[in-house]
């Protein structure tokens, strides 16, 4: 059987899934049964991907008889789609198996099980769909499945309000993809994306083109000024939906707008990559902004990957300029770091979602102002944690680390570009890029030090169990992926190889043929890393050291009280707050940047009533966009509510004076 | 003129972009008039450098004129005015300081783009210095409408001359006679500053120029009824 | 076979070298300010006693604050053996480039602000705060120093900066000397000397590297001494070695010539750590918002310097 045929079978079967899940959930077993399921056609999508790209790569397509008449359903499987196919599955994987040990706390099952595996096909089918059509479907499909996960727990008060501006946005988004598709179409109206491809454009339309399609994927991936669903409905959905969405739908946006810039519409101009490198690096130092403001760990989770996907948008707009003045190697490189960062991310954001998940059930908190100490009563969940938290900061040797590096690499390779904007932009762009790296590690500092470090700020934190072994798995296997990732990377870039040679024609040099396994992106007198060595010394360092201290120092060690500058009895309501620790911060870039201000009330001496301080922000982004747009629709609405009390000789005179226009109209064209 | 002489007379324009930024960063006023003083003399030691190099003897005047007057004089005068107003010592910025420095970075960028694109077939040693020296300009007019204090107002005025003085003698051929003209007339704007500045203080005990700025209109209305 | 004992060498070498460099600061600063001051062996005798003392640990301290140290010294250890400083032939310098060492050395502070906040006082988030706010300005200008240099050079290696900055066709650049300004206050900066922060002081309040350490103690706190001095070590041959490469022994040179590296380096360690002291005591320490605008200054600079390297090859 041919694999695209084995894998469309495999999507059938998690939509009988979900089907399944609708009659069964009454029953006690319905969460192992489906999330095991899940879990089981999950890997054996991402096995049958992963063997038919190990052989040489073929483009497979199919056609089925449903969808539009005169069309079909066309399903292509391609190197792209093979990349974004396998990082769909392996995070929807490890999702079901955190799923088959944190779903078990979910108290309305019928409300999510039914839409987890529907999600999972949703997403799969955006990848695989190869005419428009078919990609609207599965798009909406994607998107309406995850609003019903998203509102499943409805009786909190703020996830109707998520689930409202999360089916706004989406909407929004589709309808510009509509419009984008149709332009690419062309006047001819033949959706299929082999007919597009094959298309030649007036370059007007280029423009507009190029804004749909950043409106469209954008909102969806979460740049700014689109992102403002993304932080409010990512941490209203259960956790493993959570790092779903935030790990997964998000690459599925990006696989988009790769696919419809790169591939689709062919010949990029130049000036394409000025928006979107300005977009990425407006993005990624906005998100990790907002991310320091937030003291909500899921909330903080989702800013952050707004400003990953900012990083994944410079790596692509680069790729973009590169490619439209014919430096192929340079365009290679670009776009190796970005699709890297795209599986990097959606690793290391699933781990801190499902960490996030783990204390929420651990604790029933959300604040991380009201946690504390955890990292004694849940040892594994904050050592994963931990892991992921060094990996989305870039530190060598993890992951995290690679992608950065190669991006910074692209963008020493851009003064040849011969664009003047683009010779101002690239560099500010990338000083942009090094601030949001350094802003997200002091974040994730606050983020791993508040939740987990320090004592207990309240009994639930103090009474914390440690989590299910199915999450700790699935924990565990993606720290070990964080690892790998990070000491062998030329492995994952010589796979990434076949993408880059379909969408630029040009590939980095084979990584694994280079001495002691170093990542060499253009030539060894230029630049190499070598994480496996990296890693190797410092480990070698630290346990010299350790046994040389051993050996020649004392071994004594003694319990004692902390530092409390003399004053006795110090309680956990000395410690640092998130808010406190991101105060010097808020004070640099808030002042500017979210209009922060701090107020305080002092009461005069004597009075016994306590002092009141309040730090106020400013979220520009929604009240200069978003405020005016809501209240001009409201306003329009309330005008033309009026229309519904009209006369019944209103309503005839409106019917007359609409066909009388259009004779006009008639009458005028000919 | 490639080669050492070339990196060297760009170090000296690069250095006076540096003082341009470092004048920004200052909040005391006297710190302010000491880095002036410096700037001037990197001034005067470029002039003396092109000199050198262009084989223009008269430059050396222009050079012993801006030590002399803009490194030595004028901080001393600007000093001594400070002291027997009494103004404020620290300089207040309209925006931060963090965001001027952003706003002076965009602005050295426009003057790279403008004077490269713009002189894109004239000698390539010129056309750098001058596109520093615009940058320096901007820089000086930059600081002119941030500040909120006169004294810092006529500093900014002086640094935005010191740019012109960089444009002119790195372009060869400034005759001596527009250099003194150019100076002297300076100088007399200075004098005519300054001594608006003691009329100023004395009639409104104040010479910052928000208070400055509430008295128009409507105190002058009342005073001519 | 020679690059590998070169390697070796080095390692040892700026180990034993650190503690001295610190001692020698010290003098002089108090030399300058008429004091006596300690000896210039002192941090020697200072790291020894703390190794032999019992390790007094707060009554919730994790085994995130115990392996701490370990992991700081080694990242801070293994960096500052990857930077050439008496011969430019190190056998793994191609290992890691300098944006590999600058994210090593971040990710030691990293580790030290977690530690700081494990054990739950104020003291430690003050601290913690505070130099991750430091550091969110510090590290960007590094990153654009390094993309300056970079660009100057074609490469992110030391080895391959050091050789051109070396050549006569560097020449006398300005995006190089902005570089270099921008450089000599970010390491202010990452090093916690005065104007920054003042590694002397006993007063909580003004702590920021201090206030992280405050509860280690014993050889915990030794290893955290010997890495912030090794640090220092790392950032003045980093100067030295991309600023002034002059005694740099070429890649297989002669014995001969690897000693006179070894000479030329000590002369510029020995004025490197006298123009610190001397700077040290001729400005006053900047309050914490002071702070920010000098590192935005140093970011700006940094990124003035690849701007003029973008838009002209000649600058």
């Amino acid at each position: 059987m041919m694999p695209l045929t084995f894998l469309m079978w495999l999507i059938a079967a998690l939509l009988g899934t979900a089907v399944l899940a609708v009659t069964i959930v009454r029953m006690r077993m319905a969460p192992w049964v489906i999330y095991f399921m899940a879990l089981a056609i999950s890997i054996l999508l991402f096995t049958a991907v992963l063997s038919c790209v190990s052989r040489t790569f073929a483009i497979t397509q199919l056609t089925l008889p449903v969808g539009l008449p005169w069309l079909g359903a066309h399903f292509r499987l391609d190197a792209l789609a093979a990349f974004f196919f396998v990082i769909v599955n392996i995070g929807g994987a490890l999702a079901s198996l955190y799923g088959i040990g944190y779903g078990r706390h979910e108290s309305e099952q019928q409300r999510v099980l039914p839409f987890f595996p529907a999600f999972l096909a949703g997403m799969n089918l955006v990848v695989l769909a190869d005419d428009a059509f078919t990609f609207l479907l599965s798009w909406e499909f994607m998107s309406l499945s995850s609003w019903a996960l998203v509102v499943a727990h409805h009786r909190e008060e703020n996830n109707t309000r998520a689930g409202y501006v999360y089916v706004v946005m989406a909407t929004l988004g589709t309808l510009a993809l509509l419009l984008a598709f149709g332009l690419l179409a062309g006047p001819d109206g033949n959706y299929a994306f082999d007919a597009m491809r094959a298309q030649t454009r007036p370059p007007l339309w280029a423009a507009v083109l190029l804004a749909l399609v950043l409106l469209g994927t954008g909102s969806k991936a979460g740049l700014v000024p689109l992102h403002v669903w993304l932080p409010l409905a990512h941490p209203a959905a259960p956790s493993h939906v959570s790092a779903l969405m935030s790990g997964v739908m998000t690459k599925v946006a990006i696989y988009g707008f790769i696919r419809i810039v790169f591939d689709l519409f062919g010949r990029a101009d130049w000036w394409w990559s000025i928006p979107v490198l300005a977009a990425g690096g407006g993005t990624a130092v906005m998100g990790v902004l907002y991310a320091l403001m937030q003291h909500d760990l899921k909330r903080l989770l989702a800013y952050h990957t707004v400003e990953n996907i900012g990083i994944v948008f410079i790596g692509l707009g680069l790729s973009l300029a590169f490619k439209a003045f014919d430096m192929a190697t340079a365009a290679a490189l670009a776009l190796t770091a970005g699709l890297l960062h795209v599986f990097n991310h959606s690793i290391f954001k699933s781990l801190l979602f499902f960490g996030a998940g783990a204390v929420l059930t651990a604790t029933g908190e959300h604040d991380i102002e009201h946690l504390g100490g955890l990292i004694h009563r849940m040892p594994w969940t904050a050592f994963y944690f931990l892991v992921g938290c060094v990996a989305i900061s870039a530190f060598p040797p993890l992951n995290g680390f690679v992608s950065e590096w190669l991006t910074f690499q692209a963008i020493l390779l851009s003064p040849e570009l011969p664009s003047w904007g683009l010779k101002l932009l690239v560099p500010t762009v990338g000083g942009l890029l090094a601030l949001s790296a350094a802003l997200a590690a002091a974040c994730f500092v606050k983020a791993f030090g508040i939740t987990f470090l320090g004592h207990a700020r309240t009994a639930a934190a103090g009474a914390a169990e440690e989590t299910d072994s199915w999450s700790l798995a699935a924990m565990s296997i993606l720290a070990a992926l964080c690892f790998i990732v990070g000491v062998l990377p030329g492995l994952f870039i010589d796979a990434l190889a076949p993408v880059t040679m379909s969408l630029i024609g040009d590939r980095l040099p084979s990584q694994l043929s280079q001495p002691w396994l170093s990542l060499v992106p253009i030539a060894e007198s230029r630049s190499s890393y070598n994480g496996l060595l990296v890693f190797l010394f410092i480990i070698t360092s630290a346990s010299l050291t350790a046994v040389v201290i051993h050996r020649l120092g004392s071994r004594a060690l003694r319990r004692g009280e902390a530092w409390g500058c003399g004053f006795p009895g110090l309680g956990p309501k000395t410690q640092y707050t998130a808010g406190s620790f991101s105060q010097p911060i808020r004070m640099v870039y808030g002042t500017y940047v979210f209009r922060a201000r701090e107020h305080v009330e002092m009461r005069p001496p004597g009075d016994l009533a306590p002092a009141r301080f309040r730090a106020e922000i400013h979220d520009l982004a929604w009240e200069l966009i978003y405020t005016p747009v809501a209240t001009a629709v409201s306003l329009a609405a309330t005008r033309l509510n009026q229309l519904q009390f009209l006369t019944i000789r209103r309503y005839l005179s409106f019917v007359f004076s609409a066909l009388v226009i259009l004779l006009l109209v008639l009458a005028l064209w000919r | 003129m490639h080669g050492l002489s070339f990196d060297i007379a760009h170090l000296f324009a690069g250095s006076l972009v540096l003082m341009s930024f470092m004048l920004l960063y200052q909040d005391r006023l006297y710190a302010l008039l000491n880095v002036f003083a410096f700037q001037a003399g990197v001034l005067a030691l470029s002039v003396t450098w092109q000199a050198y190099v262009q084989g223009a003897p008269h430059l050396y005047i222009t050079a012993m004129i801006a030590l002399v007057f803009k490194a030595i004089i004028i901080p001393v005068v600007l000093h001594r005015i400070i002291v027997r107003l009494g103004i404020h010592r620290e300089v207040e910025t309209v925006i931060g300081i963090g965001p001027t420095m952003l706003a002076g970075m965009a602005l050295v960028a426009l003057s790279m783009v403008v004077m490269l694109r713009v002189t894109a077939d004239a000698d390539s040693l010129a056309r750098e210095d001058l596109a520093f020296a615009l940058s320096v300009v901007l820089l000086g007019l930059l600081m002119m409408v941030t500040r909120g204090n006169a004294v810092s107002m006529v500093v900014g005025f002086m640094s935005l001359e010191n740019g012109l003085i960089l444009a002119a003698t790195g372009a060869k051929g400034m005759p001596l006679v527009v250099e003194i003209s150019v100076a002297f007339s300076v100088l007399i704007a200075f004098i005519v500053i300054g001594i608006f500045l003691f009329r100023i203080r004395e009639r409104f005990d104040t010479v910052d120029l928000q208070a400055l700025d509430r008295l128009r209109g409507d105190q002058f209305r009342e005073e001519a009824r | 076979m020679l690059d590998a004992g070169i390697q070796g060498v080095q390692m040892l070498l700026v180990l034993l070298l650190a503690p001295l460099l610190t001692g020698y600061t010290r003098k002089v600063r108090a030399r300058i300010l008429r004091r006596l001051g300690p000896p210039i062996l002192q941090p020697y005798r200072d790291l020894l006693r703390l190794l032999q003392k019992e390790v007094v640990l707060a009554e919730n301290a994790s085994w995130l604050f115990r392996a701490t140290p370990y992991v700081v010294f080694a990242a801070t250890w293994v960096s500052a053996a990857l930077v050439p400083t008496f011969a430019s032939g190190l056998m793994f310098s191609w290992s890691a480039d300098l944006i590999a060492i600058i994210a090593l050395l971040g990710g030691a502070r990293f580790f030290l602000a977690l530690a700081g906040m494990d054990v739950g006082t104020s003291f430690g988030g003050i601290g913690s705060s505070r130099e991750m706010m430091i550091a969110s300005l510090a590290e960007p200008a590094m990153v654009m120093i390094v993309f300056t240099m970079a660009l100057l050079a074609g490469s992110t290696q030391l080895s391959t900066l050091a050789g051109f900055m070396i050549s006569p066709v560097a020449g006398l650049r300005v995006s190089a000397g902005l570089a270099l300004i921008a450089l000599v206050m970010v390491a202010i900066a990452e090093n916690a000397r005065i104007p920054i922060d003042n590694p002397a002081t006993h007063l909580e309040l003004t702590m920021v590297h201090e206030a992280m350490i405050l509860e280690y103690s014993g050889r915990h706190l030794a290893l955290i001494e010997l890495a912030a001095s090794l640090q220092l070590l790392l950032y003045m041959s980093l100067i030295a070695c991309i600023f002034t490469p002059w005694g740099l022994a070429a890649q297989g040179a002669s014995a001969g010539s690897e000693l006179a590296g070894a000479a030329a380096y000590l002369v510029k360690l020995a004025i490197g750590g006298f123009l610190l002291a001397l700077f040290e005591t001729a400005v006053a320490k900047m309050r914490v918002f002071r702070a920010s605008e000098f590192l935005g200054a140093a970011l700006m600079l940094g990124l003035l310097g690849t701007l003029l390297l973008f838009v002209s090859r000649s600058l």
